[in-house]
């Protein structure tokens, strides 16, 4: 009854047949967002991204986008209509593509896909995902110099690797400024919601708290900070409107450079298949510039651990570091390998709550 | 937990869902169902912003929300009082429209800064101890939810206008034969529903985030039409729901803030269901709360 | 001044034109949009319209596509046009929606990774139960109380929107995930997926459900007694009574059917075209199904063509987006306006339009 190969080939067989309606003159870039491009926040990021993608090719290559896209059954067919209207790469800029993203590409060996933050991947089906947790490093470290109620608080989307990662090491290295720093952690089950967000960061000023970082993505949290003379940092984009203060500096996701050197493969016809993370080395992840009442040492302090990670001297999960139950994870001097890290489900030590399941 | 700061936090989260409460109310006790409140509320959002920032005063923003989802919701007024259209099919069709149209005007305003609100303490009051800080420290629009609020209560309860209103929503047939203007009645119960929800809106984009981003109403509208079913259509109990409503997500957050384990899905779904106990509460007692006519197109056959 | 006089049976002729002259309406002011946006009105129209059903590119895919988005907008709206037609006001079929996937997806994964063909129609059965349960509660407040049902339907939705969080972040959570939120793929699970039952048509089970649930609310509402009781428990509540009719088994079955019939949708949906439990899975399609049964009149062919319109100016819309760059937000708007011009266009069928003197409300 099921008749999957049927189907595969009899879409493929479409693709083809509509392939030359198209004259393939220049290569055709697809981007597929689950957001309105101008969210403030993830997916105008994206866009942006492949604005500068596009500005940089100029006519070399022709560009096509699709905004608020709804994960599950409509993405499967915008990823299909972008293939079919002759698309050669496709990027799909949200975790909830990607299974959509693998089962369209099972259609069009011939077309590209690019899936960010997963991690399936497929002969024509890239992964591409950025170490923020490098970056969480730096602001945290700030988080924790500059609090002086030694309290500062997280607010988390959803209890991801991603989101978990972010917090085990902005706390890390909160404490390493700061031994005596607390931190508190609210979920808002929701990547963007501007009132929310605006809400949890009063929630946590309310608590003590002095310093926020935040892994949802608009401004809210920020604005309110300002009203309330804390400290926070740019997600995301650099914002850096809110500079020098609340803004202490700000995690900034470089997705251009990546963009264009996957293009650039694509015309070269050097177009392969991987699973990429790339951290501040690579420069997926920027350091917005360190403003406010930083004293010059900790900032000179997290400059360097900037570069020390860049250079891969310095890997944020160095031990020691043992679970939040105490137990050993990591001995002296051993760094965390990556399967751990993308599957990253437990608190570290020192961190009080629980992760919500 | 600080209950000063608590309760401080929670009208500044309620206002919005008070704001647009009020409001549908009035047009729910007029008889109308008007599911478009987050279509409006999303309207004066974003026109109160652009208001603001262009004029770079709030109470132009203000004004301007009020009046542009106002007149945004007479698009509604006019389906279902002149066309007879469904009130429910028409509301949800306002919500659309109102989402698109917002995203469409603010595209310009995205990124941009609004002008700030200060806080107007009340002279004596604010300085009590634990209540001033509580409730007199807040910006003008706290108070004025508050006071819209006493005045709804006060035009239903004892003005012939509100007397009319009453009686075109619980009877319409017989309101009608009263020589009462059902039609103009409604007409403007829904203008003042489309004012009420553009303030709400307007207090999320220039006061409680402030910001303008597309979407960023995120379903408040929705929640007002949960609260004046909370309610059962009397204004004390919109304000309660409000901070009902309101103080459930603040506490929740705070209580995550503090530490605790708190079971977000049973917390945030936790009002809802107060509110079909309260409508099973009411209609147990054999207390129709809901106005008679609600939902219901008025035709005048003779 | 103009007046409204009520036709003593609804224009056939204006059932007709007034869907086409809103669809015209529509076209002519959405133009005048799409030029205000700077893009091309005539090509925007015709690519949302026409494109889908011919464009020699796209519309071998698109055109079965309509069937896929339009099938649970259908089904729902068949089981919402039975209770409207009564006079009972189910507005959460949403919520329905999403306990019928959320009942016959935990109903399946509890028996993971078995291959018995008797999963797929167990979890159809507990789908339509999950839906069923979720709208016999405001049935059964209604019928006992007098509770509201619009209200309570409404406040269900919340709760079930949050149920579902609950479920694709913790109790139905793949334990294969990764930790991200989100159940297991049925589409990888040979033995439930909801697939094509021939390849390229669009057809999967929901599909063909939504089909048989026209020509059964058809002959139901046209031939069968409880039809007839269920008009004129809507039309003339007094005298259904005097005839016997228990306003109490109406409610009871207006609410189970639609109950039923979008709690099928959403399982069909989540083993099918959508493949997995996600916090928001829901999407919307059971308020979409209202404006659906309005669009078509309460009509099951009228809701069999206002689904298909409206699957319609969605694929449209999207092309429209991919080809010509035209902002999501515009076909959002889109889509009010022509729900507007319908709704507005409908007093023609009801009502004579008289031109007369003389001052009336």
């Amino acid at each position: 009854m099921k008749r999957r190969t049927l189907l595969a080939s009899a879409a493929l067989g479409l693709a083809l047949a509509g392939a030359p309606a198209f004259a393939q003159d220049v290569p055709k870039i697809g981007f597929v967002y689950v957001g309105p491009v101008n969210d403030g926040g993830w997916s105008q990021h994206h866009h942006e991204a492949a604005v500068k993608m596009k500005e940089h090719f100029g006519d070399a290559i022709e560009m096509i986008e699709q905004e608020s896209v709804p994960e599950g059954a409509d993405a499967e067919r915008v990823l299909t209509q972008m293939a079919l209207s002759g698309a050669d790469l496709i990027f799909t800029t949200s975790f909830g593509y990607m299974d959509p993203t693998i089962n369209v590409a099972a259609k069009f060996p011939d077309v590209k896909f690019e899936h960010a933050t997963g991690y399936k991947t497929a002969e024509n089906v890239s992964a591409y995902s950025a170490r923020f947790y490098e970056g969480r490093a730096i602001t945290g470290y700030l988080a924790g110099a500059m609090t002086k109620s030694n309290k500062i608080g997280y607010i988390g989307s959803f209890p991801i690797p991603e989101v978990i990662r972010g917090i085990n090491s902005s706390f890390l290295h909160a404490k390493k400024a700061n031994p005596d720093v607390e931190m508190s952690v609210v979920w808002l089950s929701t990547w963007f919601d501007p009132a929310k967000e605006a809400d949890a960061t009063q929630a946590l000023l309310d608590q003590g708290v002095d310093v926020v970082l935040a892994h949802t993505d608009s401004t809210a949290p920020l604005s309110v900070l300002e009203k309330a003379g804390a400290y926070g940092f740019g997600q995301a984009a650099d914002m850096y409107d809110y500079a020098p203060e609340p803004r202490l500096s700000s995690i900034i996701d470089e997705w251009a450079p990546y963009y264009i050197d996957r293009v650039q493969a694509v015309i070269d016809g050097t177009w392969e298949s991987h699973n990429s993370w790339q951290g501040i080395g690579d420069g997926m992840v920027g350091i917005g510039e360190i403003t406010g009442p930083v004293p010059e040492d900790v900032k000179a302090t997290a400059e360097q651990m900037k570069a020390d990670i860049a250079s891969g001297a310095y890997h944020p999960f160095t031990g020691p570091i043992n679970k939040q139950d105490g137990s050993a994870w990591l001995a002296e001097g051993e760094v965390a390998d990556d399967g751990v890290l993308a599957g990253m489900d437990f608190y570290v030590e020192g961190l009080t709550a629980e992760i919500p399941n | 937990m600080d209950p000063v700061l608590l309760v401080a936090s929670i009208m500044v989260s309620a206002t919005p869902i008070l704001l647009a409460a009020i409001g549908e109310m009035v047009v729910e006790k007029a008889g109308v169902l008007n599911l478009g409140v987050e279509g409006m509320m999303i309207t004066g959002a974003v026109i109160g912003f652009a208001a603001a920032v262009s004029s770079g005063s709030p109470v132009i923003g203000f004004l301007a929300a009020a009046l542009g989802a106002a007149v945004l919701s007479l698009s509604f007024g006019f389906l279902t009082q002149y066309l007879l259209s469904n009130q429910v099919a028409t509301g949800l069709g306002l919500t659309l429209v109102g989402l698109g149209l917002s995203a469409l005007v603010g595209a310009s305003f995205e990124g941009v800064r609004a002008p700030g609100l200060g806080k107007l303490w009340i002279p004596g009051l604010a300085e009590i101890p634990m209540i001033g800080p509580m409730f007199f420290r807040h910006d003008f629009m706290v108070y004025v939810s508050l006071l819209l609020v006493a005045a709804v209560w006060a035009f239903l309860k004892y003005t012939r206008a509100g007397l009319i209103l009453r009686a075109v929503g619980e009877d319409h047939e017989s309101a009608h034969a009263l020589g009462y203007k059902v039609v103009r009645v409604r007409m403007a119960a829904i203008f003042f529903g489309g004012a009420c929800a553009g303030l709400g809106g307007a207090y999320v984009s220039l006061v409680r985030v402030p910001q303008w981003t597309e979407g960023m109403t995120a379903g408040a509208g929705w929640i007002a039409l949960a609260i004046v079913v909370f309610a059962s259509w009397r204004p004390l109990g919109v304000l309660i729901g409000a901070y009902l409503f309101g103080g459930v997500t603040v506490l929740q957050l705070n209580l995550q803030a503090a530490g605790a384990n708190v079971p977000v899905e049973l917390l945030s779904m936790s009002p809802y269901l107060i509110t079909i106990l309260v409508l099973v509460i009411i209609s147990a007692r054999g207390v129709h709360g809901a106005p008679g006519s609600l939902g219901r197109s008025f035709h005048a056959s003779a | 001044m103009i007046r409204l006089e009520k036709r003593p049976q609804p224009s056939r002729l204006w059932t007709i034109v007034t869907p086409l002259l809103a669809v015209v309406l529509t076209m002519v002011v959405g133009g005048i949009m799409f030029a205000l946006l700077g893009k091309p009105p005539l090509e925007a129209i015709r690519t949302i319209f026409w494109d889908p059903l011919f464009h020699p590119q796209f519309a071998g895919y698109s055109r079965p596509q309509l069937l896929v988005k339009a099938g649970p907008l259908i089904l729902i709206a068949i089981g919402l046009s039975i209770g409207f037609k009564a006079g009972i006001w189910n507005i959460g079929a949403e919520g329905q929606y999403i306990m019928g996937a959320v009942t016959g997806a935990a109903v399946g994964l509890a028996f993971y990774p078995s291959d018995s063909v008797l999963l797929f129609p167990l979890m159809v059965v507990a789908g339509a139960l999950g839906g069923w349960a979720w709208a016999m509660i405001p049935a059964v407040l209604k019928t006992r109380l007098g509770t509201n049902e619009i209200l309570v339907s409404l406040m269900l939705v919340y709760v079930a929107e949050n149920i579902l969080a609950s479920a694709s972040s913790s109790w139905l959570r793949n334990p294969e995930g990764m930790g991200f939120p989100g159940s297991r793929n049925f589409k990888q699970w040979p033995a439930v997926f909801n697939d094509e039952l021939v390849a390229n048509t669009g057809m999967h089970w929901g599909v063909v459900a939504a089909f048989i649930a026209v020509i059964a609310a058809y002959v139901l509402m046209a031939r069968h007694i409880q039809g007839f009781n269920i008009r004129l428990t809507g039309e003339a509540p007094r005298a259904a009574r005097f005839s016997g009719v228990s306003p109490a088994r109406i409610v009871i079955l207006c609410l189970g059917i639609s109950g039923a019939l979008a709690g099928m949708a959403g399982l069909f949906e989540v083993t099918g075209p959508a493949g997995q439990i996600t916090i928001d899975f829901n999407s919307g399609y059971g308020f979409t199904a209202i404006i659906v049964a309005f669009l078509g009149r309460l009509h099951p062919v009228g809701i069999l063509l206002a689904g298909l319109l409206m699957a319609l100016t969605y694929i449209g819309g999207e092309l429209a987006q991919l080809m010509l760059g035209l902002p999501g937000a515009s076909i959002q708007l889109f889509q009010g306006m022509l729900l507007f011009f319908l709704l507005a266009t409908d007093v023609f069928t009801n009502y004579r339009i008289r031109f007369a003197k003389g001052e009336l409300a």
